[in-house]
């Protein structure tokens, strides 16, 4: 079949997601520069004590799902932009899924252990 | 008319004969044209009068037709809208075909590809009220909206300086076709609005604009597709939440 097909109804969504998770990450990342910048870090123990708190916690974990989502949108575009051949797309669009789910889970399971 | 009233120039033109050439050549030419030519395109002309081998479309001269849409020194322009004088003395001016469209001789390029996107978001009024007896009346709030909308001349200079629109020709509007379609959609008169928004609510159709904004740098007309493409999106988000 060579006619060219349009019209999947999504896209809103993910550029939507697009935009707030980047609010995030920028968010957090202020937030990381201050706790670093007023001593956050200034010891092994210190930077312990301040990303294993119950705040820090919460935002981690909102930045690295941010950061996935974020860069699932950004990947699945590159697929799309340079990809054509419909299988060799859906499986790399399932093995960045895949990974990017299974990176998720890693690092959050990282940065709550501390 | 003197000599020394006129100007000499250096051109280097993409040229391509399907039926002659192997494959396209810059062509160096230089040329003596009367100063009463002021714009490139009357430089054209007196170029295609000593040699009218040479192809490219052109009709009103007044940036009202936008036939003759060309790629000139690396920015996509009407030849009849840029002053011979913006050109540095001493330096060739390069006039090459709008890039990403194919090209059927010089600098005439096939724009099939561009009128199907453009035809795709139906431009045309929807509305399946009976005819008024006179016509369909707007506040001048609402009909300000479509100001810098309907001014579009489809021109294509915007859409072939798209890289989303050169990488997916087939399936992304580009920016001419959808400040069209955001034309309708903020017409007050037209009754297909959710029907247009679904119509472009694609990864492809809508969503492959990153706004890098390259059809607001060269839009003879001075519109913004962009702006036009946010309000849609906005349109969207508004009908989604």
């Amino acid at each position: 079949m060579n006619r060219i097909v349009v019209g999947a109804h999504y896209g809103l969504k993910d550029w939507l997601a697009q935009r707030i998770t980047g609010v995030v990450m920028a968010v957090y990342t202020v937030i990381l520069m201050f706790y670093l910048f007023t001593g956050g870090a200034a010891s092994a123990e210190a930077w312990r004590a301040t990303m294993s708190g119950g705040f820090m916690r919460f935002i981690s974990f909102l930045f690295i799902i941010s950061l996935c989502y974020h860069a699932w949108v950004g990947i699945r575009d590159i697929w799309m932009d340079y990809v054509k051949p419909t299988s060799v797309r859906l499986t790399l669009h399932t093995l960045t899924l895949l990974t990017l789910v299974g990176v998720a889970g890693w690092a959050t399971q990282i940065i709550w252990r501390l | 008319m003197t000599v020394s009233n006129s100007r000499k120039l250096h051109f280097k033109i993409y040229r391509y004969d399907p039926d002659k050439d192997a494959k396209p050549y810059m062509q160096d030419i230089e040329i003596e044209v009367p100063a009463t030519d002021r714009k490139l395109l009357d430089a054209m002309v007196t170029l295609k009068a000593k040699d009218d081998s040479i192809a490219f479309r052109r009709s009103c001269r007044e940036g009202v037709c936008g036939s003759d849409a060309m790629n000139i020194n690396g920015k996509n322009g009407l030849a009849c809208l840029t002053d011979l004088s913006s050109f540095p003395e001493g330096k060739p001016i390069i006039l090459r075909p709008l890039p990403g469209l194919p090209v059927i001789r010089d600098l005439i390029v096939d724009m099939t590809q561009f009128f199907k996107q453009y035809h795709s978001i139906k431009p045309y009024l929807i509305n399946n009220d009976p005819l008024p007896e006179r016509e369909r009346l707007q506040s001048p709030e609402d009909r300000e909206e479509l100001n810098g909308l309907y001014e579009c001349i489809l021109c294509a200079c915007c859409t072939t300086a798209c890289p989303s629109f050169w990488w997916n020709p087939d399936k992304f509007v580009g920016p001419a076709g959808l400040l069209a379609a955001y034309r309708f959609i903020a017409d007050t008169r037209d009754q297909a609005t959710s029907e247009r928004l679904d119509n472009l609510e694609d990864p492809y159709r809508l969503f492959r604009c990153h706004t890098i904004m390259n059809c607001v740098d060269v839009c003879p007309k001075g519109l913004n597709p962009t702006k036009a493409i946010g309000k849609i999106k906005d349109m969207m988000v508004k009908r989604a939440i």
